[in-house]
């Protein structure tokens, strides 16, 4: 305890020395990012660092990001989202589902912090949600992939089961079916967003029953790579292009475009207009991208899977427009009947075609 | 030139010396990792060992070191008695799970119930779910000589699965929304973990812990157990001269550090972390086992051990807010304090002589 005690007071003479006084001037509107993953997962982290770069280029010196990567779902991500509160941030983002609970207890102790909590349906006054129809993107891989199967086995890494899961299994399945009625998903639940180790296993184990394209909802280039040393497998890039697997296996992808949104906000809290929202975007604002069909995707194909993106960036076509029953055959939507964003919010039920069971 | 001399007995000095230069050490090539980065080394040491305890928002980093270190004190006590007995139970992660599964269920069985006596059921059912996990390999050795660090390793990855299909089934929260996860513990009065004084962090895990170093520096240093534990690993021969059961030393350590892991998860769940959830845990488990060493298997010297451990992880979380440094930086300086107190262990048994170029 002494020695302890010793080193680390001198430790403080030695660097309060060294270092002299720390001031925060505080003048810049400070923006703050918690993120689930490393910065350099190639996926869905990557890119909402991506977005917070936008931001730091659009403001310049007149805002200043902090980030924390890696942070657990749990009392840990607390602690990140308090202590960014404290070292004066006036504007955080937290970009996991799992930072629900903990973005609503910090942002009642920090009323004057605005927060913004991705993927989550939980607002208060000083926190909105924020959001984006991945499935429209699902909805062109589903096109895509349904068309590029021969073995018409499709394996599909999810992550966990939430709804946000869920919709883009049953998009990616409907639109499939649609274009190859003897279509099959295989689906394994990874119970992680980013364990390039798990995420590889799944992989092969999905390609070792015979799959022969692999949709992703994870957020590394693992499944990639494994599809790549598989040889004749198919991939689409998952909330980044992952365009260093193009042109085969990584045929499209689907794209995270936050910088738009991120800029809107922070813009809005420099103006004092920042207002609590819930904003789900999709293809046409541009929060949705669908990265580029190579050439190893036939003509037609690709010609009708664009085709599909501008009738959707167009809002002609919905990609849950009925009919279409739930797995146990009942009916869901009506022909024509267009679902709500409420039961797409909270979707927690399959369609009909799907084997298996979501986790309970 | 430089000579090793093996000491008859190991130093005392050095004992006590190796963690205290460990430290040093990892300051000072930390600093340098920290150089190479292109940040001030004495600003981002300073920030991660001094600005928990000493900053202007220190008042909040200090109950967080409570919350932080407490389930790892408690781990890593548990699993000192089996090192010193050479009884290799690597899976406190596991049994820390189960522990924090056995003792929410018992909760959440209770639910809307207020009673006293609810906590304390499921203080008990904590303890006993980690201790009968733990018990599984203890058996196994005992019964069939297999592997407990094997076995011990791989009822990890049994308990997360558990884990995952208890916060999707049998435990998950029928209120909400069809997302995973179980009620909010912390919000349930008669089940919840909270700070026995508001703002100082001081939860029952934090008592349980220092209540159980004390017992554990007893044990071991008055006690017959601790004696025998001691003599096991010494000399395995001379404990069964003695009249050590190995067996049942095998079973009481096993049990001992399963039954301390499962308070920690149960304290965890209970508090901090609120409710069971895919990814509760964080690795605390594995943490501990790196604790106990740095901790010299002392009990002292672990409750030292795990407060440093929670400053290098609340320090490395200010740093990465704050000075941007990669979460990669930080956890390759909490490895380097391992790697440290390991190579300078040699100084403890052996003794370093500076001979003249003729000897040798």
């Amino acid at each position: 305890m002494m020695t302890m005690n010793r080193i680390l007071a001198g430790a403080a003479v030695a660097l309060g020395l060294a270092t002299g006084a720390f001031a925060d001037g505080h003048e810049k509107t400070k923006v703050g990012f918690v993120y689930v993953g490393p910065v350099g997962d190639g996926g869905w982290t990557y890119e909402h660092d991506q977005g917070r770069l936008a931001v730091e280029e659009h403001f310049g010196d007149a805002v200043e990001t902090v980030y924390v990567e890696s942070v657990p779902e749990g009392p840990d991500a607390e602690r990140v989202m308090t202590q960014m509160a404290l070292g004066g941030a006036d504007l955080i983002f937290t970009t996991s589902f799992g930072y629900m609970d903990q973005t609503i207890n910090v942002a009642g102790k920090f009323p004057d912090v605005k927060f913004e909590h991705a993927t989550g349906f939980k607002q208060a006054d000083n926190v909105s949600v924020y959001s984006a129809r991945f499935y429209e993107g699902r909805a062109v891989q589903g096109h895509i992939a349904g068309q590029m199967t021969e073995s018409n086995i499709i394996g599909y890494i999810a992550s966990f089961p939430i709804p946000e899961v869920i919709r883009g299994i049953n998009s990616a399945y409907l639109h499939a079916k649609e274009v190859n009625p003897d279509v099959e998903f295989k689906i394994v639940w990874a119970y992680t967003w980013f364990d390039p180790a798990k995420e590889a296993e799944a992989a092969t184990v999905l390609i070792e029953q015979g799959a022969d394209v692999i949709l992703q909802h994870t957020d590394s280039t693992a499944p990639q790579a494994a599809a790549q040393a598989a040889g004749n497998v198919v991939t689409f890039g998952q909330a980044s292009d992952m365009a260093e697997f193009a042109p085969f296996p990584r045929v499209s992808s689907i794209i995270d475009n936050w910088a738009p949104y991120y800029i809107a906000r922070t813009q809005a809290v420099i103006d004092g207009t920042w207002e609590s929202t819930s904003t789900w975007d999709g293809i046409a604002p541009g929060m949705v991208g669908i990265g580029e069909i190579t050439d190893a995707v036939p003509a037609e194909v690709k010609a009708s899977a664009e085709a599909m993106v501008e009738s959707m960036r167009s809002g002609e076509y919905h990609p849950f427009t009925g009919p279409i029953n739930k797995q146990d055959g009942s009916v869901w939507l009506s022909d024509g009947e267009v679902a709500d964003d409420g039961t797409l919010a909270g979707m927690n039920f399959y369609v009909e075609g799907l084997t298996g069971d979501i986790p309970q | 030139m430089i000579m090793l001399e093996k000491r008859p007995q190991p130093s005392r000095f050095w004992v006590l010396a190796t963690p205290a230069l460990a430290v040093v050490l990892t300051m000072f090539f930390g600093g340098l990792l920290f150089l190479a980065l292109g940040k001030n080394p004495f600003e981002t040491i300073r920030t991660i060992f001094l600005d928990p305890l000493f900053s202007e928002f220190a008042w909040y980093y200090r109950p967080q070191l409570l919350i932080k270190g407490a389930p790892l004190v408690l781990i890593a006590i548990g699993l000192s008695f089996g090192f010193r007995a050479g009884i290799w139970n690597i899976g406190a992660e596991g049994q820390y799970i189960v522990g924090a599964i056995c003792g929410a269920a018992v909760g959440l069985a209770f639910y809307p119930l207020e009673s006293f006596i609810i906590f304390p059921l499921m203080i008990l059912a904590g303890a006993l779910g980690g201790m009968l996990w733990a018990m599984i390999p203890g058996i196994l050795r005992v019964k069939f000589g297999t592997n407990e660090i094997l076995v011990s390793l791989m009822l990890v990855y049994v308990a997360e699965q558990l884990l995952a299909s208890m916060a999707l089934g049998a435990l998950r929260n029928p209120d909400g929304m069809g997302f995973p996860g179980s009620r909010n513990l912390a919000q349930y009065p008669s089940a919840a973990n909270l700070e026995l004084i508001s703002g100082s962090g001081m939860h029952w895990g934090v008592v349980t812990a220092l209540i159980v170093v004390i017992f554990a520096y007893v044990t071991l240093s008055r006690h017959i157990f601790g004696f025998h534990v001691r003599l096991s690993g010494q000399s395995p021969r001379a404990a069964r001269f003695a009249g050590v059961n190995p067996g049942r030393l095998i079973l009481i350590c096993m049990g001992l550090s399963g039954a301390l892991a499962g308070l920690a998860g149960l304290f965890e769940v209970a508090g901090p972390a609120g409710q069971v959830s895919i990814d509760f845990n964080v690795g605390y488990g594995f943490t501990a086992i790196i604790v106990a060493f740095l901790g010299r298997l002392h009990p002292v010297g672990i409750l030292l051990a795990g407060a440093l451990m929670a400053l290098t992880y609340i320090g490395g979380e200010i740093a990465q807010s704050n000075l941007g440094l990669p979460l990669a930086a930080i956890q390759l300086m909490q490895g380097m304090l391992l790697f440290f107190l390991l190579a300078v262990d040699v100084l403890t048994n052996y003794r370093v002589r500076f001979a003249t170029g003729a000897a040798a």
